[in-house]
């Protein structure tokens, strides 16, 4: 497996602006909207927020190896994003899921337009930046 | 001169990167101020309609009624900062007398803390309700837990202080207790008190939680 890709540097601006919306966003919906983040989504900010300073730091130093240190992490956000919203469609069964902080992964906090929702968004955020990393290539 | 270039577009890319920080983190300034603001004329739209939210017939107070400022606390007997903050909020009762008028409204948001609750509430039959909940204040850590309490621990504080323990067992039994306790988490609910302890002065909401932003708020409201 290859992971010396160049990068250019708009996709990873693009992949900075969307790091870090997903960033405050979530930070956002627990700090100021006072939802309580479920073992899930602690998960997946796990490896959203090192994304953000990863991004810009490689934007302001730049090199050519920020895909081989991004990539991986969005991909292990992206496995945990699908399962989350695997379980919030009640595809998966949320037993098996270890939810000790009290509040279950299954919980829906917000739901805009009917199909909206705190995990889809991750959904969305971590799919664009495995989108952009994978077409992104400096030709 | 390609390298001159090659700086020079490094530096463009510098700027904007800069700004575009500036405007995101100023994107959810913005964005926390408009909420906070919104649900701030939630909770004083919903104040001016249903005064009953911040306190029932029901509802202990220390205080006299006509007072020019109403303190309502949600609290949790079992959550730490409501009994770190309580002296403090004694003591702004004790330097305020007749001005301030503290309503205690239960919030149980830990497990089993209902069961506390009630247990509180049947001690007004007493007349020891304060005394009881600073009581179990002070005794937090022998009974309080994050999952479950150890209630027989609590009920030996109460017998300490000197409660008739037989007829608070038999006080206990009384369903209209469980009524009021699912009334003081109904109006919670609906004021938005998700973490305790939960403070409104005069039906304002206290935004940023700290006891120097309390004190300001009632100076606040005292002044007017």
């Amino acid at each position: 497996m290859n992971l010396n890709i160049r990068i250019s540097t708009k996709i990873i601006f693009l992949c900075f602006l969307v790091a870090s919306s997903a960033t405050l966003g979530s930070l956002f919906f627990s700090d100021i909207m006072g939802f309580i983040p479920c073992n899930m989504c602690w998960y997946q900010r796990i490896f959203m927020y090192p994304l953000s300073i990863l991004f810009l730091i490689n934007l302001l130093y730049p090199d050519d190896n920020v895909y081989k240190y991004t990539f991986p992490i969005v991909v292990v956000g992206l496995l945990f994003a699908i399962y989350h919203n695997l379980l919030m469609l009640d595809i998966i069964p949320e037993s098996i899921v270890p939810c000790s902080s009290g509040v279950p992964c299954s919980t829906e906090y917000i739901s805009w337009f009917g199909f909206i929702t705190i995990p889809s968004l991750s959904f969305i955020a971590y799919f664009m930046l495995f989108i952009l990393l994978v077409f992104g290539k400096e030709k | 001169m390609a390298n001159k270039n090659n700086n020079n577009t490094v530096m463009q890319n510098k700027t904007m990167i800069v700004i575009s920080i500036i405007i995101l983190i100023g994107i959810f300034f913005g964005m926390k101020y408009t909420y906070n603001q919104s649900q701030n004329n939630k909770t004083v739209t919903l104040s001016e309609n249903q005064s009953v939210l911040f306190k029932r017939d029901s509802s202990f107070t220390i205080g006299p009624d006509n007072a020019k400022v109403q303190l309502v606390e949600y609290f949790d007997p079992a959550c730490e900062t409501c009994s770190q903050f309580h002296p403090y909020i004694k003591d702004i009762l004790e330097k305020n007398k007749d001005k301030i008028q503290l309503v205690l409204r239960y919030a149980p948001l830990h497990k089993d803390s209902d069961k506390v609750v009630v247990m509180l509430e049947a001690t007004k039959k007493q007349d020891m309700f304060l005394e009881s909940i600073e009581a179990s204040f002070k005794t937090q850590r022998n009974w309080a837990g994050h999952d479950g309490h150890n209630l027989n621990n609590l009920w030996g504080t109460l017998s300490d202080l000197g409660l008739d323990m037989d007829k608070l067992l038999e006080d206990m039994k009384d369903p209209e207790l469980m009524k009021i306790v699912i009334q003081d988490i109904e109006d919670g609910r609906k004021l938005g008190a998700t973490k305790t302890p939960s403070y409104y002065v005069n039906g304002k909401p206290l935004q940023q939680f700290g006891l120097q932003n309390l004190k300001d708020l009632i100076q606040s409201e005292m002044d007017k």
